[in-house]
């Protein structure tokens, strides 16, 4: 009698000595559904009552269009000097030595915590015309407080942290002795950053950037402080979206909401996009 | 092709923190040749390399390289190679791009033709025999595939001294076999000046023309490496070149004397009374109660490589090993006498 081959059989998951796949990943689609999945759905399925043709309407009504280009628009610029700003303060906290860095390191975390309320009255009171920088900026003719300027201080205050905290671990495993065989090979300083520090960084950067960016574009408590909301010219679409909640206009609001959705994700994919290719192409291969 | 002198170190003292690391060492390295610096860790001699290579500065003496005072030249101006234990490969780059970024990291005007750099690339990975690896990323390789592609980028800008940092300290026993004698070839290859960094004392002895030894941050002796092990200037020397037994001994008139009794010893003019009697191992034979220097008991014994070792618990309270060749193996308890054949006497 012969034996039945021994067929390879596909397996959906590799043998590990940790126990328990099943049951994690259930626990973890359980989650995800529950926490994320299950109210986006239901906020999809809210706007598509209003059809392809309805939700496109309330994209292209000017009011909506103009506050989704702010929204956007404002949050990239935001995030793009949110990453230059906090890899300089993660490069200076961990490369350097200086009294008070320990202070330093620990008031970078502040915005997270800050109610974001407190964040947005107190950069406008700084930022107003009769504040302390407002008034200095007013003198050279800038307005901040009360324009898209204003939503992009806030901006850039509240993604500071994310564009730190991603890159600073890998500032600190950075080897001293690549730089310093860079420098026996006869390359100055600043070759030494730009070719042998700086690319395996660029995959951090970007997950920093990315995460600014969405929180700006979901921001909302301490932008409206500051804006001014002149609908047009400084009004956010999440505040819009309160504003069709306030007139009952469910189905607007929603639209508007899943337009944001769609935006974000496709944003988020192609950030995840470069990332990984960027990190086959500098990272760690 | 060894001669002239290549790298002259006068009189170099550093400290860490409150520390001294070196003390007023001198050196010379010649012009072709592979020196070994060789001391325990603490010795400072990866200090005085780091120094030599401009990684670190001394807080006095000089460093010439030929005829010019190097001192506080920068590293990027001092032209030397530096390969690390561990290996400081750009992961980020292929293995091609890594060898030619000495060159390529050049001033324009300095810096070869694409097609040069390309050729000169494509040489030392003959030279490294890695030729099919080019564009490989270093964490698809191997340890001693990363350290050979390390000593290629260091050879690619023609250094003026090769300095390797215990270069196989991170490698396994095998592959640092293959290493040592590929990196001796090489040295014969290129004539290229090298000085390496290592606590390991056959590495020194096999690999090096001539071995420094290094202790405290002293240089305490120089020379071939039959120079030092034949006749080593200190107990420091000696005892960090292989196993040693230690004796207390009498010498008077050039003659030494272990409990009463002559050994073949001569101790050098001038040295009188209780001294240390040092010998090797093999140094050491059973004889007759009667005509040993020591006496003891076996404590154990295990055979390798058609050798015999033989710990003997001394009556003096001291444990020595024995070695001899592979006969009648000598049971654990035997009562036995030792006579000293060799070996080198300092004052105690």
């Amino acid at each position: 009698m012969a034996e039945p081959p021994l067929r390879p059989r596909r397996r959906f998951r590799q043998p590990s000595v940790i126990p328990g796949f099943g049951l994690t990943l259930g626990y973890t689609l359980t989650c995800l559904s529950l926490v994320v999945l299950l109210p986006l759905a239901a906020l999809v399925v809210r706007a598509s009552g209003l059809g392809f043709s309805g939700i496109w309407e309330v994209a292209t009504d000017p009011r909506v269009a103009s506050a989704l280009r702010v929204s956007f628009g404002v949050s990239a610029l935001a995030a793009l000097t949110a990453s230059v700003f906090g890899f300089l303060v993660a490069w200076v906290l961990t490369r350097y030595d200086f009294p008070g860095r320990r202070i330093v390191d620990a008031v970078v975390d502040l915005p997270f915590a800050l109610p974001t309320a407190v964040a947005g009255i107190a950069l406008a009171s700084l930022y107003a015309p009769n504040g302390l920088v407002g008034a200095q900026l007013a003198k050279l003719g800038i307005e901040a407080a009360y324009t898209p300027v204003g939503i992009y201080i806030a901006m850039v205050f509240i993604g500071l942290p994310f564009a730190v905290r991603t890159v600073q671990p890998l500032i600190v495993e950075i080897d001293r002795e690549i730089e310093e065989a860079s420098a026996t090979l006869g390359a100055g300083r600043l070759h030494t950053l730009t070719r042998v520090v700086l690319p395996p960084l660029i995959p951090a950067v970007l997950t920093g950037f990315a995460l600014a960016f969405a929180r700006g574009v979901g921001e909302y408590g301490s932008i409206i402080f500051i804006a001014g909301n002149l609908p047009y010219v400084s009004e956010i679409a999440p505040l819009l979206i309160v504003i069709k909640l306030s007139e009952f206009d469910y189905g607007g609001a929603c639209a508007i909401a899943t337009i944001m959705l769609g935006i974000s994700f496709v944003t988020l994919l192609a950030i995840n996009l470069i990332q990984a290719w960027s990190r086959r192409r500098f990272g760690y291969v | 092709m060894t001669g002239s002198t290549a790298i002259r170190v006068e009189n170099l003292s550093k400290t860490f923190d409150t520390a001294a690391v070196l003390h007023d060492l001198s050196l010379d390295v010649r012009a072709g040749e592979l020196l070994a610096l060789l001391g325990p860790s603490g010795s400072g001699k990866t200090t005085l390399l780091r120094i030599i290579a401009g990684l670190d500065f001394p807080d006095r003496g000089r460093i010439v390289f030929g005829a010019e005072d190097a001192t506080r030249l920068p590293v990027q101006q001092r032209a030397v190679g530096f390969v690390f234990q561990h290996y400081a490969l750009f992961k980020h780059m292929s293995v091609a791009d890594n060898i030619a970024y000495g060159l390529n990291a050049r001033k324009r005007s300095e810096r070869p033709a694409k097609a040069e750099i390309k050729r000169r690339v494509g040489d030392l990975l003959d030279l490294i025999k890695l030729s099919g690896f080019a564009d490989r990323y270093p964490s698809q390789l191997s340890g001693g595939q990363r350290q050979r592609i390390a000593l290629a980028r260091a050879l690619a800008v023609e250094p003026r001294v090769l300095l390797l940092d215990e270069p196989f300290g991170a490698l396994d026993a095998q592959v640092r076999k293959d290493l040592r004698r590929w990196l001796r070839e090489i040295h014969d290859r290129t004539g290229q000046t090298t000085i390496f960094v290592t606590h390991d004392q056959d590495e020194a002895l096999e690999l090096s023309d001539r071995v420094a030894v290094l202790a405290k941050g002293r240089l305490e002796q120089i020379g071939t490496p039959d120079e030092v092990q034949e006749a080593p200037v200190s107990a420091t020397v000696l005892k960090f070149l292989g196993d040693t037994i230690e004796v207390e001994a009498i010498a008077q008139g050039g003659e030494v004397r272990v409990d009463g009794r002559l050994t073949p010893v001569v101790a050098p003019p001038g040295l009188v009374g209780p001294v240390k009697l040092y010998a090797r191992p093999w140094q050491l034979q059973f004889a007759e109660a009667g005509e040993a220097h020591l006496h003891g008991t076996v404590r154990s014994s295990y055979r390798s490589q058609g050798r015999q070792r033989i710990e003997v618990d001394r009556i003096e309270g001291k444990t020595v090993v024995v070695e001899a060749s592979d006969t009648a193996r000598l049971p654990a308890g035997r009562e036995v006498g030792l006579r000293i054949l060799a070996g080198h006497v300092f004052a105690g």
